[in-house]
């Protein structure tokens, strides 16, 4: 359990924060930009100090203001990941790399070889920093961070700085490290894309303060964060579990819920982790059982609430056993179709509108710190 | 060197050596004071800064006036150099290279300082959350990122401390063989009749050597920063 609560004021930003990460996880940080993100993760780091509070994982107690504890950041042993890379221009990449491992004594548990493997590293090596592309250096400065053996990796919008295209070819370095170490990761962004595909926890932060926190599920419907992310991008995310494959459609099976979803993933292992992402704007909501229709997807569920969106059009949550989806509807057919709490309805949607994103099965052997 | 009197050469090699001591003695102390400068912020700060700077605008036999004072037989830190070490500069080529370095000093620590201010403070942020202490930041980062200016510092310095003359000839006097230097050889030229040829001679040497001085300085530096991927 990673648990941070500090309070810092810096002229007339006034940052009072806390959360509390469940390990091994990623927490993403998330909210606008000069919402105080950079500066909360500075505060765990310890390049800045705070004015009060705590920071610790599990027993591992680098701030306690009340106890007077406040270990220097060379000690506390936390990988930082910085925007801009911040790769030593004097050193190859095998010097940048070597420079945290150097110093990390006796307590190895990540080797330059697997950090090489885990981040393609191996043909970059010799190369001067200034030889490298935008994804490589960050991708050198993931791999040096994880060499500092640490405790927890901080990683302060490490794909800010890229193009898309660049982003795209880092991010499954990062989706990697999430699946194959134990190592818990706090990650700040702006990209509600990158938190979706990476995080298992999200805080969100507006005005120094963390407003809301929570599980990527349950978060997906909060209200602070629709109303940061915009309602075209809402939508209840789903972690499902792989079924297996539907034999007439080929398509695979995912447990949402109650019910299945069919959706277009090949070649994953039953048993994996597939979350999805039905946004509220291609659901359709039916009160009676759906027939004759080419949609692939209905999950039956009970209206649990309902909330006005804008002028016209309300969200619709709906609860599929246990778990909650939202659809945004016409005021005008919430009026039809006498929506109200609890009237059963079916949630009808596309296979192709929904938006997936492969989460391995958790490996047999993490690559641990001993003794985590 | 064929065309160079034996007392010329001396002179020469004389005024090399003293360039050398007086770089080495002033290089380390050079790097403190730019730092401290540069980084810190404390009361004084200003004071101290003025201090560094006296040099340059200070008349030099003032300041071998005040060597002479301090660092004398009788002077408070003379006396105690050589009753515990030994070491005696008044009249010495030591000397000489202590006047020589007070005087480069300001031209030293401005083209550190420079050079340090361009040191991106966020790479020691990075290597302090890598497990690097202050020091070790500073022997494994700052200091080979800073490495142009101290190299420019360095040569700088010594072209400088070639030249001097007015602390020197306060300070330690004009002694052949001992303290006569490039320049002090060429003023005894012009003062002793006849010696106009060695005058040039030796005009013509301080010329060549500070201006390699200085196209070696900017040499360096333009090598390190391709080193270091960054334009020139």
């Amino acid at each position: 359990m990673l648990s941070v609560a500090v309070k810092k004021t810096r002229g007339s930003f006034s940052l009072d924060a806390a959360f509390e990460l469940p390990t091994p996880g990623v927490v993403a940080l998330f909210g606008r930009s000069g919402s105080g993100k950079s500066t909360l993760i500075n505060l765990i780091a310890g390049l800045l100090d705070a004015d009060a509070g705590r920071v610790a994982l599990d027993d591992l107690i680098w701030l306690d203001a009340e106890r007077r504890i406040n270990v220097p950041p060379e000690r506390r042993r936390i990988g930082y990941v910085f925007q801009d890379a911040r790769l030593f221009p004097h050193l190859s990449v095998e010097g940048n790399l070597r420079y945290g491992e150097k110093r990390a004594s006796s307590r190895a548990f990540i080797s330059l070889d697997t950090v090489a493997g885990l981040l393609d590293l191996g043909s970059l090596m010799e190369r001067r920093t200034h030889q490298l592309s935008g994804g490589e250096r960050q991708r050198v400065a993931i791999g040096r961070a994880l060499l500092s053996q640490p405790n927890l990796l901080l990683l302060d919008e490490p794909l800010a700085s890229l193009d898309t295209a660049r982003r795209e070819e880092v991010l499954p370095y990062l989706e990697n490290l999430r699946d194959q170490l134990a190592v818990p990761m706090v990650y700040v962004s702006h990209d509600f894309d990158e938190v979706l595909r990476l995080s298992t926890y999200i805080v969100l932060m507006e005005q120094g303060r963390t407003i809301a926190q929570g599980g990527v599920g349950d978060m997906s419907l909060n209200a602070d964060l629709r109303s940061i992310i915009g309602t075209d991008a809402v939508g209840a995310i789903i972690d499902g579990r792989v079924l297996g494959v539907d034999e007439s459609s080929g398509l695979t099976r995912v447990s949402a819920g109650r019910g299945e979803l069919k959706v277009h993933a090949p070649n994953l292992a039953a048993g994996a982790t597939l979350r999805l992402q039905l946004l509220a704007r291609d659901l359709i909501v039916a009160t009676q059982p759906p027939q004759n229709l080419s949609v692939r997807n209905s999950l039956s569920g009970v209206v649990a609430s309902m909330s006005r969106d804008d002028a016209d059009s309300e969200l619709i949550a709906i609860d599929i056993g246990g778990t909650l989806i939202m659809a945004r509807v016409t005021t005008a057919a919430v009026r039809d179709l006498r929506l109200a709490p609890g009237l059963p309805v079916w949630a009808l949607v596309k296979s192709v509108s929904l938006r997936s994103h492969y989460f391995a099965a958790p490996p047999a052997k993490p690559i641990a710190r001993p003794g985590a | 060197m064929m065309w160079l009197s034996p007392s010329e050469s001396e002179a020469l090699s004389l005024s090399l050596s003293i360039a050398a001591r007086s770089v080495v003695l002033s290089l380390p102390l050079g790097v403190l004071a730019a730092w401290v400068l540069t980084r810190r912020r404390f009361l004084g700060h200003t004071l101290l800064d003025a201090f560094v700077h006296l040099p340059l605008v200070l008349p030099p036999v003032m300041v071998g006036y005040l060597l002479l004072l301090l660092f004398g037989t009788r002077g408070p830190i003379g006396h105690l150099l050589q009753r515990a070490f030994g070491v005696e500069l008044i009249f010495t080529r030591n000397g000489a290279a202590l006047a020589t370095a007070v005087m480069s000093f300001p031209l030293m620590v401005r083209a550190m300082r420079i050079s340090l201010e361009n040191v991106d403070r966020g790479l020691e942020e990075a290597a302090r959350t890598l497990g690097a202490g202050a020091f070790d930041r500073f022997a494994t980062i700052t200091l080979p990122l800073m490495l142009p200016g101290v190299l420019a510092g360095a040569i700088t310095a010594f072209s400088a401390a070639l030249g001097e003359f007015g602390a020197v000839i306060t300070f330690v006097s004009n002694i052949p063989g001992e303290t006569r230097t490039l320049p002090l050889a060429l003023y005894t030229a012009l003062q002793t009749p006849g010696g106009d040829d060695a005058a040039a001679r030796l005009a013509v040497i301080s010329f060549a050597l500070g201006l390699s001085g200085l196209l070696l300085s900017e040499w360096f530096a333009r090598r390190v920063r391709r080193l270091l991927g960054r334009p020139c």
